[in-house]
């Protein structure tokens, strides 16, 4: 339970830092690179979702018999 | 229980206000993450509701194969509105309708068998 509120803000943070990186690598003229970073911190945190929703759905289909 | 899931509402929801502006498909993520987080908190609470359903039907007579139908459908619909919202909080309408339909086509194929048996009933019944 913890570990989901925790993960959400562990997400939002990769978000800023993306966001922060690749605003800094478009400014000094790296555009492939921002790009890059946007892309693997998306990478990332979507590891990290993927398997919380496979245990979401693991536990909707043992509650309702799916 | 409710204070704890409001809370987190709030909280993922200004989170995700701050990232649309700069990273879309992040907010997108939090949401996603923020409806995991909330319907696994909600899940032991509507086993119990389940579990109480399943026994006051037991006590009325009625056919546990349909009691367990009816729960199927519920579990459908939530995993159906789930994803159809996500797709919908994304801006993804033409998505967020193909998944409502799958799952109304799910829905219907599952009581199609019951819809027929009270059909054969109908016509066993007229002379």
């Amino acid at each position: 339970m913890d570990t989901g509120v925790d993960l959400i803000f562990k997400i939002a943070i990769i978000g800023v830092i993306t966001a922060l990186l690749s605003q800094l690598l478009v400014n000094s003229e790296k555009k492939e690179l921002g790009l890059m970073v946007s892309i693997t911190g998306l990478v990332v945190v979507l590891f990290m979702v993927v398997n919380e929703i496979n245990s979401l759905f693991q536990t909707i289909k043992s509650v309702f018999g799916l | 229980m409710i204070v704890k899931i409001v809370a987190i509402g709030i909280v993922a929801s200004i989170l995700a206000i701050v990232l649309r502006k700069e990273k879309p498909e992040f907010a997108a993520v939090v949401g996603i993450m923020t409806g995991i987080v909330i319907l696994t908190m909600l899940m032991d609470d509507i086993q119990a509701v389940l579990q109480s359903i399943k026994i006051a039907s037991e006590k009325a007579g009625v056919e546990p194969r349909y009691i367990a139908l009816l729960i199927k459908i519920i579990g459908i619909s939530y995993i159906t509105q789930f994803g159809s919202a996500i797709a919908k909080d994304a801006g993804e309408g033409a998505i967020a309708s193909k998944i409502d339909l799958g799952g109304k086509i799910a829905i219907l194929l599952l009581s199609a068998p019951l819809l027929f048996a009270l059909l054969n009933l109908i016509i066993g019944i007229l002379p």
